[in-house]
């Protein structure tokens, strides 16, 4: 056996650079303008639905998805759906029928620029910090599984693998490679299909199809040692009532927590909120497509499951080291080189099962997404410093190429304190603890005063900054508690506590400071606050004389009811 | 970094977005790749202890080439027409990058 985790040859490294030449020799035409052609499909507002709803996919389809979601899968199993068939889809068809509108409607550009018209200054510093901080703390989780894979790959040691991976990132930025987005997204959606769905297949046929991976589960915790504290087989399998998940004991609660916790609050904060992905949705060309983007991309995010938290169960089952590791064990390696973890399921089912040019597309597909992943982190935090921060409250007025360069700066200063917040991230076993737990902190109150601010027009400004920061501090509160034991709450469900409580938080404190507090005029709401906006603004008057299946309702109802059967057949 | 300016006005008639259509950039990328696997399937040692006997790399690229078929053919029949105006992509302030080497639009 090899030093390195996974033994890639000449083929593999061919496939990865054919990919990167795709992606940057598309930015490079991007930006010579060779063609019409890019022009038109990086231009705003005029993609059909298909185009934006995958990129709307894949602009989320990386550290959180692919290593998250399989890490889940491995450690827990099939109560992982969840994410899935409670969070993000009845989420993404929420942000679809009815929040697009105002997004569209008032052509913001980012979460900070809604809070500004909205609330004016208090609740925009406020989302602005947390904001930028929430991206560098993510960009540290990709940019942590990006070193994973160069260590695996080339055997470095992990801190030169995060300045090496950082290295990358930024070449990739200033090469261009956010230039061409909108190809990049969807390639890189159909290189991750393209290679986990073979994984999972081989895979599942490896352990002998899905009873045999049901027996194999079956057998390893009726067998694993009671202080390894494995879930029964019985929790692994089925999806509800998800102890496993939510770590509640009695099943009422966890559902509970589950559906108001991961569901509601943290979910649907995720993915209305989140403009990385938002913005996707923006590119189309009308609110009616705008409305059917993430709608659309609710279908192919029904099936995500199947590839990204199956695997994880298989490698639990199948790779030695995993299997070790799940019955208390803590064996040498993985590729943070401090000892496997659950992060490690993926790579190292990819390691025990792909032969090699199936292993290079599979590495592409990893290294596109979390590098895309971590630019885009980036970037965004690039925007809001630049401008919502520097701009507005510490040196206005100056010229175009000042914000520029401050911009340059700050994309360089952010990937170096992404090299640190990624060592944070590594100390987490699994990193989907790690990420909930940020959104419980950043999300969940930002969902908490759209959702207020959008329906209840009487929500004063003061009210705005009140709850965002009130939110926040009661989130970390309850993550502090639970770390120091006073909850005792094992997988995601301090995460879920934290969420629910800043929501609730949230929600009246806002209510109190508004009713004592003095609100906007209702002339400034129009297109902000939902009883201020007239019909005609919200929709779009040529959706009526589409058929049934290219409108937004009957879409957003086939999606729902197919995830309701899901939820079901779980 | 040069200065130079390729003109990057807008054709008078609307035309068919071509090779850059994004339906045949999936498609080229998913030919070349199922090529490249079908070959090494063909070609290569068949590693049978990690697939369990199953020739893993063929089969992909023969999916790959299903896939990329069904793009290039898709783009084929129904074109994508590109307007003859449309709002071009400035430089995002925002997004960090080499500018675009082209006159401001207007």
């Amino acid at each position: 056996m090899s030093d390195t985790l996974i033994d890639a040859n000449w083929l593999d490294y061919l496939l990865v650079a054919i990919y990167f030449g795709f992606v940057l020799g598309i930015g490079v035409m991007a930006r010579r303008s060779v063609s019409d052609s890019i022009d038109f499909f990086l231009s705003g507002r005029s993609l059909p639905a298909w185009v934006t709803g995958l990129a709307f996919i894949s602009a989320n389809l990386g550290a959180v998805e692919i290593m998250g979601m399989s890490a889940n899968g491995a450690e827990i199993g099939m109560p992982t759906v969840h994410y899935f068939w409670v969070g993000a889809v009845p989420a993404m068809l929420f942000l679809g029928v009815v929040m697009m509108p105002f997004y569209y409607g008032s052509k913001v550009r980012s979460v900070p620029e809604f809070m500004f018209r909205r609330f004016g200054t208090g609740a925009h510093l406020v989302n602005a910090i947390s904001f930028a901080v929430a991206q560098l703390l993510i960009a540290g989780v990709n940019l942590a599984l990006l070193a994973g894979i160069v260590h695996a790959l080339l055997g470095w040691p992990i801190w030169i693998a995060l300045v090496v991976a950082g290295a990358i990132v930024l070449s990739y930025i200033t090469l261009g490679g956010l230039s061409a987005a909108i190809y990049n997204e969807v390639l890189q959606f159909f290189v991750i299909v393209a290679s986990l769905l073979p994984l999972t297949l081989i895979g599942l046929h490896r352990v002998g199809g899905w009873d045999g991976l049901t027996d194999k589960i079956t057998a390893a915790a009726d067998g694993a040692p009671a202080d390894a504290a494995v879930a029964p087989a019985s929790q692994q399998l089925e999806s509800w009532p998800g102890q496993a998940l939510s770590g509640f004991d009695s099943p009422l609660l966890s559902v509970i927590g589950i559906v108001f916790g991961l569901g509601f609050v943290l979910s649907f904060g995720y993915w209305t909120t989140n403009f990385v992905e938002v913005q996707r949705a923006m590119a189309s060309d009308s609110i009616s497509a705008a409305r059917k983007t993430p709608i659309i991309g609710a279908f192919p995010k029904m099936f995500v499951p199947f590839i990204v938290i199956v695997p994880g169960m298989i490698s639990a089952v199948l790779v030695q080291e995993m299997v070790d590791l799940k019955s208390g064990g803590s064996p040498a390696g993985g590729a943070s080189g401090e000892g496997v973890a659950y992060n490690d399921a993926l790579l190292l089912l990819m390691r025990d099962v792909l032969p090699n040019g199936l292993l290079g597309l599979a590495i592409a597909g990893l290294l596109a997404a979390f590098m895309a992943g971590m630019a885009a982190n980036i970037s965004a935090f690039n925007t809001v410093f630049s401008y919502d921060l520097w701009q507005r409250y510490i040196r206005k007025d100056h010229s175009d190429d000042y914000y520029l360069r401050i911009g340059r700066l700050a994309t360089i200063a952010a990937t170096v304190i992404a090299i640190f917040t990624a060592r944070i991230a590594m100390g987490y076993d699994n990193v989907m603890d790690y990420l909930q737990t940020l959104f419980g902190f950043f999300n969940a109150p930002l969902f908490a005063t759209f959702i207020l601010g959008m329906f209840w027009k009487r929500m004063t400004p003061t009210a705005g900054w009140v709850g965002l920061v009130a939110g926040t501090l009661a989130a970390i509160a309850v993550d502090r508690l639970a770390a120091a034991g006073v909850i005792d709450l094992p997988g995601q469900g301090a995460a879920f506590l934290a969420a629910a409580t800043a929501f609730v938080v949230d929600i009246v404190l806002s209510i109190v400071v508004s009713l004592v507090t003095k609100p906007k005029p209702a002339s400034e709401l129009r297109g902000l606050v939902y009883s201020e906006t007239p019909r005609e603004d919200r929709t779009d008057p040529d959706e009526a004389s589409m058929p049934w299946w290219r409108r937004t309702a009957p879409l957003a109802g086939i999606a729902l009811a197919m995830v309701i059967v899901l939820n079901v057949a779980f | 970094m040069s200065t130079d300016t390729t003109s990057g006005s807008a054709q008078s008639q609307p035309r068919k977005a071509g090779a850059f259509d994004i339906r045949n950039i999936i498609g080229a990328l998913m030919g070349v790749y199922g090529v490249i696997l079908a070959l090494a399937g063909l070609l290569g040692e068949h590693e049978p202890a990690k697939t369990g006997d199953v020739n893993a790399n063929l089969w992909t690229g023969l999916a790959l080439l299903a896939v990329a078929v069904f793009f290039l053919g898709w783009a084929k029949l129904k074109p994508i027409v590109v307007p003859p105006d449309f709002d071009r992509p400035d430089d995002d302030p925002t997004r960090p990058a080499p500018q675009r080497k082209r006159p401001p639009a207007h």
